[in-house]
């Protein structure tokens, strides 16, 4: 804990002095930078999952709006859960040509993977563009769960035989699964599928016995009667399902999110992080952006950019830390 | 070679128990079994193909030719080397410029072609490349330290 | 029936008009010229197009996108055949036969064949597609990891015999290709494996691309300069009228293999997580096996052309399913158009064929079309194919080394993956002068990720019980179909073998 308190208080002071030196710059400075070359857009997963989705909506919003006088190249890094992708922004140290675009792995990855030796807290936070949110889900068939309760029941009668399907160890949703392994005392079984999409037709299929899955994967599923969510892991109910009860209403102090977040590499110039703060902020105040949000039943309320942002990922690293040791890592890893 | 080929496979098993190699009670084999088990096939096959070459059962074994003649080795030595010379210029002075000289020493030196057909290759294969990748397809090819260089393109391109 | 064929009706007329008919044929061309640049496949032109197409209404742009899709996947043979460099790993299978075609002076045959099987493919398929769409889908829903894993296991069972005869060098080849393929993150304990020296660029594992285009492309060449000494050589090929009739009637020495592999790749590509990589090696592996002549394929067959290009078309709209019903890609490909869908406001899913009809028709409509398209821009240019197997080695091979090294570097942009295709060239090419076979290491490198998955999936719902890859009944059926295929040849050799004896004789 030491070691992540030092490290805040390294990466606060350059923080401080940026945030200084920027008041009343920020416009000037904006006719200043623009691109010279091409802006890498690097995607810490594989193609056709939700960060890519975001990250090629983004691209395409840019040309489509002129927004950029050169063009933004998403390229897939998903490697190692995230790794290489962090590994390759970190070694980008200083360039303003190089973006990252993030779901929670940004957080996870480096506390699971000690070895890539990645502090993402250094890198320069642009801008947070959604959360998205978790529900447990099950098969519509399962008449005898109708709640959390009959569903703990169900899995307490099972044991190790209650199969969850996930999108892999150190992801969100098992994270999820084994936070729920820890309230409620009991052990599953879960494994892992290539991507959100894949589970939820395992779930559909009868594969796996429950999912944790955005509400975009399942949401058709849902739609046509052949699944059912249970429960939400959020502050309030949303609003595509207004008759799901929270974890929270059920005395279960459970909430988690993604975040969807724009980052640059270490030592990005201000100007140029500048230009990009602008650039997304104008992407995220679109209709055609706001639209997709409330179709895929992403949160994009709140836009939270530059040093808000450093602090929100300073925040949710300390809580990937304490969540990961709490239940340990080895729950998540599985061996 | 086999016997190569075995150490590798060797060293291949000691990489793989890094990781969990035995069967985990209740979730099947561990993360390193896969490629573990396949490596020590892998030593099995190669010890094979020894014991093969021993008895003289492959003609390869029979076969009193070198397995190189030196002539066959300068020209794919050759070939090899004017690759490695490519890649090893794309890191230091980025891939068009790389290109530019693979296609002068390749076609001038290797081929003895005329100066026209070389120069037009080397001048036209590196624009051919760039407009099918940069502009066309929207890779960008990895340019070194040439990268302002590059800057005027982009203007060109996609105006100021 | 009567309305699926109204449906159908209303679909051909829409992809009929003028725009999504010009987003067929500029889609089809493009597709054409990306799947025939080597380590360009239907994935990067599809990703790339993908905003553009935000500048016209989603039917025109998923019409433009499948357009792509299909010229990429005939593309891909154009190089596989011509250059013998894979153009994508779809069309790997097409390189077997196709090569040695082209380097006895027949290339035109051989691209006619891939042309002719590719529309073959493509048209069963969308008929099946048409027809069948609804149970199709329920039915990839019933397969879990036991099941994938069991076809996995009928997939290596068709290669049977695809190595030489050195079994221990074959089977080398085969375990080879699937340590490689463990390279990279272990998908189920989520632990980085066989880093070597802990470079960055093994995270992200050993692309399929990178050995491919390694031993086909580098590999190839240096072999081809051994062979030649560097002699300098012409494939002769006139195109003439009479040919292309000769070509033509050609057409009914595969195409019972051809309709075969179409439905066989149809079936394959439906199922999430297989795609038409593994439906074109399947297709080209029964084809061999069920040969009147098996010993002429990998030797310039133009049956074990036609059949990998039938079954990846096939297994291309196969894949489809899965993403308009179930919203699941059944390739990487239909990953990006999934995405696409999503980005444009359509939710693939269950009700999709309910709620956008006039969406999911006029792409059907439009798959008849892009196909008739393609067969006809593909047979205008054999012509011009065929010139590039005329030019002089020493202009030609630093043109391969060129596109292999751009093609090595495209996929993943890392220079790290063109050094390794580098090394597994030279390596490849020592290996083979021992004799290794080198196909079977490709084939295990883009299977292998699938079966250990697919088998620790199966065996983490289990609890380590192997027995229910044979008590579930779709994989109890695939793994005795396997068992079958496996003693098939051996049957066979028992019947042959006074005759193959009377031929070792001989030779």
């Amino acid at each position: 804990m030491t070691n992540v308190l030092s490290k805040i208080k390294r990466t606060a002071i350059p923080a401080v002095v940026a945030a200084a030196t920027s008041l009343g710059v920020s416009a000037p400075a904006m006719a200043e930078w623009s691109p010279k070359k091409p802006i890498e857009l690097i995607i810490m997963a594989g193609a056709g999952g939700g960060a890519d989705q975001i990250a090629r909506l983004l691209q395409g919003l840019i040309e489509k709006k002129k927004l950029s006088p050169r063009p933004v190249i998403p390229i897939n890094k998903p490697g190692g859960s995230g790794a290489e992708a962090l590994r390759y922004i970190q070694d980008k140290e200083g360039d303003d040509h190089t973006i990252l675009v993030t779901l929670n792995s940004f957080y996870t990855t480096p506390v699971i993977q000690q070895g890539i030796g990645v502090d993402v807290s250094n890198f320069t936070p642009i801008g947070r563009m959604a959360i998205d949110n978790f529900l447990l889900w099950v098969n519509s068939g399962r008449d005898d769960i109708t709640d959390l309760d009959s569903y703990v029941a169900a899995v307490k009668a099972a044991g190790t035989g209650w199969k969850v399907g996930g999108t892999g160890t150190g992801q969100e949703d098992s994270i999820l699964t084994a936070m729920m392994e820890k309230e409620f005392g009991y052990d599953v079984t879960y494994i892992p599928f290539p991507g959100g999409g894949t589970v939820a037709k395992n779930l559909v299929g009868n594969h796996v016995d429950s999912t944790v899955n955005n509400p975009a994967e399942q949401n058709e599923f849902f739609r046509a009667g052949e699944t059912k969510p249970l429960v939400q892991f959020t502050a309030e109910r949303l609003p595509a399902y207004p008759d799901v009860p929270t974890a929270n209403e059920l005395g279960v102090n459970m909430e988690y999110y993604m975040q969807r977040s724009i980052n640059g590499p270490p030592g990005m110039s201000k100007e140029a992080q500048d230009w990009y703060i602008n650039l997304f902020k104008t992407l995220f105040d679109s209709e055609e952006w706001q639209t997709f949000c409330t179709d895929d039943g992403l949160a994009c309320d709140q836009w939270l950019a530059g040093d808000d942002l450093g602090a929100y990922h300073t925040q949710q690293i300390a809580l990937h830390k304490e969540l990961i040791e709490s239940v340990g890592a080895t729950a998540i890893t599985g061996e | 070679m086999a016997v190569l080929l075995a150490l590798c496979s060797i060293g291949l098993m000691f990489k793989s128990a890094e990781l969990r190699i035995g069967w985990v009670p209740d979730r099947g084999p561990g993360s390193g079994a896969w490629p573990f088990w396949l490596s020590a096939g892998m030593l099995l096959c190669c010890l094979a193909t020894i014991w093969r070459w021993f008895r003289g059962v492959t003609p390869e074994s029979r076969n009193l030719e070198p397995y190189m003649p030196r002539e066959t080795a300068m020209i794919v030595g050759i070939s090899a080397g004017s690759i490695v010379f490519l890649l090893v210029i794309t890191h230091l002075l980025g891939i068009y410029v790389a290109l530019f000289l693979f296609l002068l020493f390749y076609l001038k030196f290797i081929g003895h072609h005329g100066w026209p057909l070389t120069i037009s290759m080397m001048i036209g294969v590196p624009i051919f490349v760039f407009c099918l990748f940069e502009w066309a397809l929207k890779i960008p090819l990895p340019k070194s330290i040439t990268e302002p260089m590059f800057y005027p393109i982009y203007d060109l391109m996609y105006g100021v | 029936m009567e309305e699926i064929l109204l449906h159908l009706a209303g679909g051909l007329t829409e992809a009929m008009q003028p725009l999504n008919f010009m987003m067929i044929v500029i889609g089809c061309a493009l597709g054409l010229l990306i799947g025939a640049m080597p380590g360009l496949g239907s994935v990067n032109g599809v990703a790339i197009l993908l905003p553009i197409t935000f500048l016209v209404p989603p039917t025109s742009a998923i019409i433009f996108l499948a357009a792509i899709y299909y010229g990429a996947m005939y593309g891909g043979a154009i190089s596989s055949i011509t250059l013998g460099i894979p153009g994508a790993s779809t069309a790997v299978a097409t390189v077997f036969d196709g090569r040695p075609l082209a380097q006895a002076g027949q290339a035109d045959r051989a691209l006619t064949a891939a042309a002719v099987a590719s529309f073959v493919g493509g048209t069963i398929s969308v008929v099946l597609f048409t027809l069948f769409a609804p149970p199709l889908a329920a039915f990839a829903l019933k397969f879990g990891p036991q099941e994938e894993f069991a076809l996995m296991v009928l997939a290596f069972a068709t290669f049977i015999g695809l190595g030489g005869d050195d079994i221990p060098k074959t089977v080398f080849s085969i375990l080879i290709g699937l340590v490689l393929a463990a390279v990279g993150l272990d998908i189920i304990s989520g632990q980085p494996r066989l880093i070597f020296g802990d470079i960055d660029g093994f995270l992200h594992g050993i692309n399929f691309l990178v050995l491919a285009i390694g031993i086909y492309g580098i590999g190839e060449m240096l072999w081809t300069l051994e062979t030649t000494q560097g002699e300098v050589v012409v494939h002769k090929v006139q195109v003439s009228v009479d040919r292309m009739k000769a070509n033509f009637k050609d057409i009914k020495n595969y195409i019972m293999t051809t309709s075969l592999g179409s439905v066989l790749g149809y079936f394959v590509g439906t199922l999430p997580a297989a795609g038409a990589t593994p439906a074109s090696l399947m297709s080209y592996g029964l084809a061999k096996t069920f040969s009147k002549n098996p010993d002429s394929f990998g030797k310039g067959n133009v049956a074990g052309v036609a059949a990998p290009e039938a079954a990846n078309n096939a297994a291309s709209t196969g894949s489809m399913l899965p993403m308009i019903t179930l919203g699941i890609p059944g390739s990487p490909t239909t990953a990006i158009l999934l995405g696409g869908m999503i980005i444009w406001g359509l939710r693939p899913g269950p009700l999709l064929f309910s709620e956008n009809p006039e969406f999911v028709w006029g792409l059907i409509g439009s798959l008849y079309i892009a196909n008739f398209m393609t067969l006809v821009i593909n047979l205008a240019f054999i012509p011009l194919f065929v010139k590039i197997l005329t030019l002089p080695f020493t202009i030609l091979a630093p043109i391969i080394y060129i596109l292999c090294v751009v093609g090595g570097y495209a996929p993943t942009q890392t220079m790290h993956d063109v050094w390794l295709m580098l090394l597994f060239g030279v390596v490849g090419y020592l290996l083979r002068k021992l004799n290794y076979p080198v196909a079977p290491a490709v084939l295990a490198i883009v299977l292998g990720p699938l079966a250990e998955r697919s088998l620790r999936q199966s065996l983490l719902a289990s609890h380590g019980d192997m027995s229910v890859f044979v008590t579930r009944p779709i994989s109890a059926v695939c793994i005795i179909i396997a068992l079958l295929l496996v003693c098939y040849p051996m049957i066979q050799k028992f019947t042959r073998k006074g005759s193959r004896a009377v031929a070792a004789g001989q030779g």
